[in-house]
């Protein structure tokens, strides 16, 4: 039950009504259901603290909406559920960061 | 808060001796004489041997700053600073000061010896330094972040935000700056714009910043920031926007110009002209100098990934904003703004602990950065073009 309990509880934060993707208040492993404001979504993959998981379809060309801002670009297409991450945003301004 | 009231008429929280340096070449033999005496000696210096405006300002602006007692400037004798002009200017503010040439003093024992002498001198006369009660109205405070992460805009951002808000119907200074990371917050900015001359002269400034880092090819952004769950610059802008609260931007300013109005100030950090001498500040110090150069008395400084740096004349408050950083680095942070994920509290809490530190602070209890001994510096060359009739 306990277990049940830590699987449900509140582990994600919607920044905003119009977002497309909640931010992560603690790890999360690949299968959890992430429960946030207004919904749950179960992860695609493990998430550490402070990345985004996304809660709706996201089209290639599609923004990413987080704290009711676009914070870029999809360059993949993702589904509810996945990490948004360098391998599928891309900025809308400027190159910030190169490996 | 009981502060240092200087012959110009400045209220500092610190009565600090800063021993300068010229030239890198006069780093040794400051750093020498400061070393050898307790937490308020200090020395930073410009490292540049070409003549630089806006070195000069920045220079002169930190040797005058309110929590500056004294000054000792050290030159190696040929570099281009012109240190008489500097050594007017600060006596002219009221402050001792005296000038140990390298090159006419006998070389490095000899110049480290006079200058512990003179430092100690300085310390005694500074020492009856007039006290007054002060108030937040007195101050002036900066922020800046480094080290984001994903928590940074959920936790500790906004909560300085939230602080400053507090601080403004005070009618405090407040500062926030790096218009090169609120790229992606222009229209927001300009919709908090005070009036629309300042909401025009924060489009040219996130323009410029804009055009300047395009030309650069690189954003402000570092591997820990992507580490840390941000993806693109616009988001870390996003986050870091949230330090600047829900006030009025009263103005824009460069560094080293002082705003003489209570209200919350943008600080434009990226030079005028062509790209020239490279990235507008190369780190989070940087940023700090220059806030500190345009008289801050004290910064708050949110980090996410764990920063540990303190500064060079005033203090350093490091909130922190992912509470697993702060397990890991408890020691070098003096709020814990990841209770906001860990333990449920509000943004108000996070900001009356940040009140509570600063009068704290300004009381002259030491930031944990002071107590570690960090006294971080960075100056590098920049170009601004400061109009003709001011002169400070």
């Amino acid at each position: 039950m306990a277990v049940l309990q830590e699987r449900m509880s509140k582990k994600a934060l919607r920044l905003h009504p119009e977002d497309n993707c909640v931010v992560s208040l603690i790890d999360i492993h690949k299968g959890d259901l992430v429960v946030y404001e207004d919904g749950t979504i179960m992860a695609n993959s493990d998430v550490d603290i402070g990345h985004k998981i996304s809660i709706s379809t996201i089209k290639i060309g599609e923004k990413v909406y987080k704290y009711g801002a676009s914070i870029g670009s999809a360059t993949a297409l993702i589904e509810p559920g996945d990490h948004i991450h360098t391998q599928n945003l891309t900025s809308d301004y400027i190159v910030g960061f190169r490996h | 808060m009981l502060g240092y009231l200087r012959k110009d008429g400045q209220i500092g929280i610190r009565n600090t001796v800063q021993v300068v340096f010229l030239v890198e070449c006069a780093h040794h033999v400051s750093k020498a004489v400061a070393e050898s005496f307790q937490n308020d000696v200090q020395y930073f210096g410009f490292p540049g041997c070409y003549p630089s405006d806006y070195g000069h300002r920045l220079v002169r602006s930190l040797c005058t700053h309110s929590n500056v007692g004294a000054v000792l400037l050290v030159s190696l004798g040929c570099e281009n600073f012109d240190r008489n002009r500097l050594e007017k200017e600060i006596q002219g503010s009221g402050r001792p000061c005296r000038t140990l040439v390298i090159q006419e003093s006998g070389g490095t024992s000899q110049t480290i010896e006079k200058g512990r002498g003179i430092v100690s001198d300085m310390l005694r006369e500074i020492a009856s330094t007039e006290r007054k009660e002060i108030q937040f109205c007195d101050l002036i405070i900066g922020t800046v972040c480094g080290g984001s992460d994903g928590t940074s805009g959920l936790t500790g951002n906004p909560a300085v935000g939230r602080a400053f808000d507090k601080l403004l119907s005070e009618n405090a200074i407040c500062m926030f700056e790096e218009s090169g990371e609120l790229i992606g917050c222009e229209q927001h900015m300009m919709a908090r714009a005070i009036s629309p001359d300042v909401s025009l002269d924060i489009y040219a400034a996130m323009t410029k910043a804009r055009s300047y880092y395009s030309t650069m090819g690189l954003g402000s952004f570092s591997n820990g920031n992507a580490v840390g769950g941000l993806t693109t610059l616009e988001e870390k802008s996003l986050g870091a926007y949230a330090k600047s609260g829900d006030g009025k931007i009263s103005g824009v300013i460069r560094p080293t110009e002082r705003p003489t109005k209570p209200g919350l100030y943008l600080m434009d950090v990226v030079p005028d002209g062509e790209p020239r001498f490279g990235f507008p500040n190369i780190n989070d110090t940087s940023e700090i100098i220059e806030l500190i150069a345009t008289g801050c008395h004290l910064i708050l400084f949110t980090t996410g990934r764990g920063s540990v740096i303190g500064s060079v004349i005033s203090p350093v408050i490091k909130v922190c904003n992912n509470p697993q950083t702060y397990d890991r680095l408890s020691e070098d942070m003096d709020i814990n703004a990841g209770r906001i994920i860990s333990e449920g509290a509000s943004l108000d809490d996070i900001a009356d602990e940040i009140i509570a530190a600063i009068a704290g602070v300004a009381s002259g209890e030491l930031s944990k950065a002071e107590k570690l001994g960090h006294v971080e510096f960075v100056l590098t060359y920049k170009d601004f073009k400061y109009g003709m009739t001011d002169c400070h």
